[in-house]
């Protein structure tokens, strides 16, 4: 189990509900409580549905479901690897693996949206599967090997769904495009030869409030194609 | 100095001669059949290698040495007297380096501001929040429409009514145009509040060194920011610099410097560091601005032979504690009426402010009027189609039809048996009209370096329609070279002057003075080359990156040995956007076709395909300009089926300001697209380039409730069309 947040009135709710009435409130779910009530593992084996890494040492990796380990309730050090690289950095139990790529190492391709996995903009890949990383604390993607948006290509070399996006024009204002492209990118390696159907249920909770969904089918069409040699 | 040219004008259903008198510093107008090279030509945005690489640097994404970070606390109530806020023990807590309040101020809505902090993390800040005491003393507030215009309502302003003195547009004699109708109807549409949900959150990261400040900005308009913050701090302009290099959508609701962006600069100033201030997403449903709800009472009647008779529009409609609920345009502007008036009124409520979204009280009207016209059409016995063409006054429109028609096959699917499943198909059509024709006050500098690359330099930002791409392929075509030599330098205020980014104003009033740029660099570039070459300058030409005189074409120099030749670093030329030319039309056309298919048994809508038509003079990019069009339309299905503000009557609270339980339309629920373009040469300015991200969003939501009320045999009435309401309906029916 996790331990006890340092301050009773932690809350995620950023302020929309205010200080003064909140002790009144009686229990409410934070995304902490949840993650909490879920079990720290289990919140990434059951819900995310990726198995935990093998163990390395106590540090690096989060013991097996249903044991106990103390981090916090000051920051703590340790290490993710992301992008194939490991990232050594220093932060509160709290914060969340999307807090910690974008304040804490710079990688802000992924981006915060709706904060409570309902629209995809922070998809990453967890062991290659996508996952929405506002709902995971970055604590628990110790022990995974984490891909972000800048680890897929670069402008200069960009992967196939990335080129596919630019030359589709699968994009507008371009916020959603980062986790869009990342759960595609995720469905593509699962399937390389997807329906127009699957695409769109591959990416079904990735909001784009431009509407670009029709060229982000097309775009992921000619990817998948152009991986298969066909384009 | 002026000169007198006669340009052909018009579109495929007919062009004429026009005579126009233009200032001799413009280029001659695009005209009809005009050749060209680069613009026209499907292509990809300049910067989607940035943003599908997750490198393109939005405002959140602004990350400064010693940044910290802000966070708002809000009223938790509709209606209050802020007697005190105690920020002592917020100030206490360890990274805390700022805090601010708005004692003694009256709160109007559940979300307004009452104080905000500034502390090492976004953590903390949120921490801090929860630190800050505040004494409220409620009052009474009005959170519905008809409680607030009741006589005895609580007043939301301390002013006599909560309902504003009414606008009334009239011509002609609507009782006697309904008298003389062979038939009428009668009926009230409402739709809710809608609010804009950009994905990229309003706010600021603001840094003063000295008394000179540089705020990176999510704003569709850099220049009003600029002005409002050199006002509050009382700073000559230039001391102020705004950054929008990428902006994650507005939709109307980011213009001027909100409090998030004051706050981050007085945060910033305070704690001596530079402040990022992003507001989380309950923030951005509450107090960032909406599409103001809208109750309309609409009479209407007609001539056996469909020709409208009598259009009346009594209206009341709320946004909140701002203004501008009005929903006439439609009713004013899409069809031939003798006999019409529209009389709108605002009322207040405790909740959000409203602001302008997306053709505001455009798609509102659209969806009443049109749906009045269907239930009509009926009554007549007309082909809903054939009814909107006899009172039809565009002929671009008229062409669109033709066009939208045939390609969504509409006589067939209007004569095709309804199934006997629970699955019943429906068609709508609506018409569309905007005027997207720009406005004077952007300037524009063109640039050509000694390496042979060109930049073009303007204040304006892009907001996802791909603005940066479209002025490089009007300075790359006027000055006859390649795409990739040209790139767009856009988003900060140290470039000249452009206008926000709203109101389908930038594509047609950033490009004729790019354009004029370009012109005005072509010349000085002919000038230097013209000794090189041995020709008069007036005699060159420049093709493909390529110059050489049209008497000896075998004698050339390219473009990039030319630039070699500029002395000092560079070479810029200014442009600017001149009034608009009377030219052939000041308006713009569309119309759009739905079709949907509605399960009887659950109530739930399909939006399965849609055709859209539309006219924005010369297009571009008909890649990017596709884009917004399915933008607009996917826009139009989320107002249709899902999207409404919900307040709690008894508390004056948003219900569901998150995106789960406010729900944006996805990709399953993306209908196919087919789009159109009616390309119209008409001369208002030097490109003939018309806005269109206002103009595609107009007519969806009205073609989609067309299309529920054919599928049903029976109107629902009330935005949105969700299975309750479609179940409803078919009881009736």
């Amino acid at each position: 189990m996790l331990p006890k947040p340092h301050n009773p009135d932690l809350s995620d709710n950023h302020g929309a509900e205010p200080a003064s009435d909140r002790r009144d409130a009686g229990p409410r779910l934070t995304r902490r409580s949840f993650i909490k009530g879920a079990g720290a593992a289990a919140a990434v084996a059951g819900l995310i549905g990726v198995k935990p890494g093998p163990a390395a040492s106590a540090v690096e990796n989060p013991p097996p479901a249903g044991a106990a380990e103390r981090i916090g309730p000051g920051a703590e050090t340790f290490t993710l690897r992301i992008n194939g690289a490991p990232r050594t950095l220093t932060v509160e139990p709290r914060v969340t693996l999307l807090g910690a790529l974008r304040d804490h190492l710079g990688l802000t391709g992924a981006k915060l949206v709706c904060d409570r996995g309902a629209c995809g903009a922070c998809t990453v890949h967890l062991d290659g599967a996508p996952v929405t990383a506002c709902m995971i604390l970055a604590s628990d993607a110790r022990g995974h090997e984490i891909t972000t948006i800048e680890g897929l290509g670069t402008p200069a070399r960009m992967a196939p769904i990335q080129r596919a996006f630019v030359a589709e024009d699968a994009l507008q204002c371009g916020f959603c495009t980062p986790g869009m492209t990342m759960a595609i990118a995720a469905a593509l390696a699962a399937n390389p030869a997807p329906t127009a159907d699957e695409i769109k249920r591959a990416v079904a909770g990735n909001i784009c409030r431009c509407g670009a969904y029709p060229h982000v089918i097309r775009a992921a069409l000619a990817a998948a194609k152009s991986a298969r040699g066909e384009g | 100095m002026a000169r007198r040219v006669t340009l052909t004008l018009g579109f495929a259903g007919g062009t004429r001669e026009v005579a126009v008198v233009i200032p001799d510093a413009e280029p001659t107008p695009w005209q009809w059949g005009e050749k060209f090279s680069v613009v026209g030509v499907p292509t990809p945005r300049a910067d989607g290698p940035l943003k599908a690489t997750g490198r393109a640097p939005y405002t959140y994404d602004v990350q400064l040495p010693g940044m910290l970070h802000g966070a708002i606390l809000r009223s938790p109530y509709p209606h209050a007297r802020v007697r005190g806020v105690d920020l002592s023990a917020a100030r206490k807590l360890d990274g805390v380096r700022a805090a601010l309040d708005r004692s003694g101020a009256t709160v109007r809505f559940a979300g307004q501001e009452v104080a905000a902090v500034a502390a090492t993390s976004p953590e903390i800040a949120r921490d801090a929040l929860a630190l800050i005491r505040v004494d409220y003393a409620p009052m009474p507030f009005v959170a519905a429409m008809d409680e607030a215009m009741r006589p005895d309502a609580a007043l939301v302003f301390e002013r006599g009514s909560n309902v504003a003195a009414p606008i009334v547009n009239a011509v002609g004699n609507v009782a006697a145009g309904l008298e003389t109708a062979a038939a009428t109807h009668e009926a009230v549409y409402t739709t809710p509040v809608q609010t804009h949900v950009s994905l990229e959150t309003h706010g600021a990261v603001a840094s003063w060194r000295g008394d000179a400040l540089t705020v990176w900005c999510s704003t569709q308009g850099i220049f009003g920011v600029r002005d409002d913050l050199a006002v509050h701090f009382s700073l000559p302009p230039e001391n102020v610099r705004v950054i929008t290099a990428y902006l994650g959508g507005g939709f109307g609701s980011k213009f001027g410097a909100g409090h998030e962006v004051i706050f981050a600069a007085e945060l910033a100033r305070m704690a001596g560091a530079p402040v990022k201030l992003m507001l989380p997403r309950a923030d951005e449903h509450l107090a960032t601005g909406n599409r103001p709800s809208s109750s309309q009472r609409v009479r209407i009647g007609a001539a056996r032979d469909g020709a409208l008779t009598a259009i009346e529009l009594v209206q009341h409609g709320s946004g909140g504690i701002g203004g501008g609920s009005g929903s006439s345009g439609p009713y004013l502007t899409l069809y031939r009426c003798a006999n019409l008036r529209t009389e709108e009124r605002n009322v207040y409520l405790n909740a959000g402010p409203s602001s302008a979204m997306r053709a505001p009280g455009w798609p509102q009207g659209c969806f009443a009027l049109e749906l009045a016209i269907d239930e009509l059409a009926r009554k007549l016995g007309i082909d809903r189609l054939e009814l909107r063409r006899r009172n039809n006054p565009s002929p671009v429109r008229a062409l669109e039809f033709e066009i939208g028609a045939r390609a969504f096959r509409w006589n067939d699917r209007s004569r095709a048996p309804q199934s006997r499943g629970p699955l019943k198909r429906g068609i709508g059509v609506a018409s569309a009209a905007w005027h997207g024709i720009g406005a004077s006050g952007p300037q524009a500098q063109c640039v050509a370096l000694r390496d042979g690359r060109v930049q073009v330099r303007i204040g304006t930002q892009d907001i996802g329609t791909g603005t940066r791409t479209i002025i490089a392929m009007v300075a790359a075509e006027e000055l006859g070279l390649p795409l990739d030599r040209v790139t767009a330098e856009i988003g900060d205020t140290r470039y000249l002057f452009s206008l926000p980014s709203g109101g389908s104003l930038t594509a047609p009033s950033t490009t004729p003075a790019v354009r004029q740029a370009a012109a005005h660099l072509k010349r000085k570039l002919m000038r230097l080359a013209a000794p090189l070459l041995g020709a008069d300058s007036d005699d060159l030409i420049i093709r493909g990156g390529v110059i050489s005189a049209r008497a000896a074409p075998n004698r050339s120099l390219t473009f990039a040995e030319l630039c070699r030749r500029i002395p000092g670093d560079s070479l810029a030329a200014d442009g600017e956007h001149v009034p608009n030319y009377a030219g052939y039309s000041l308006t713009q056309a569309g119309c759009q076709f739905a079709g949907v298919e509605v399960d009887c048994e659950t109530g739930i809508v399909r939006v399965t395909d849609f055709v859209a038509v539309h006219d924005a003079g010369v297009i571009v990019d008909p890649l990017t300009a596709r884009s917004q069009v399915n933008g607009g339309i996917i826009m139009g299905v989320g107002f249709a089926l899902f999207e409404e503000r919900r307040i709690d009557p008894q508390l004056g609270v948003m219900v569901n300001p998150t995106m789960d339980d406010y729900k944006l339309p996805g990709i399953l629920d993306t209908p196919e697209i087919q789009v159109f373009f009616v390309e119209v040469a008409n001369g208002i300015t030097n490109t003939g380039v018309l806005g269109l991200g206002e103009a595609v969003h107009v007519a969806a939501t009205a073609a989609i409730g067309c299309a529920v009320a054919d599928a049903i045999g029976a109107p629902v009435r009330d935005l949105p069309l969700t299975p309750d309401r479609v179940l409803a309906a078919l009881g009736q029916a």
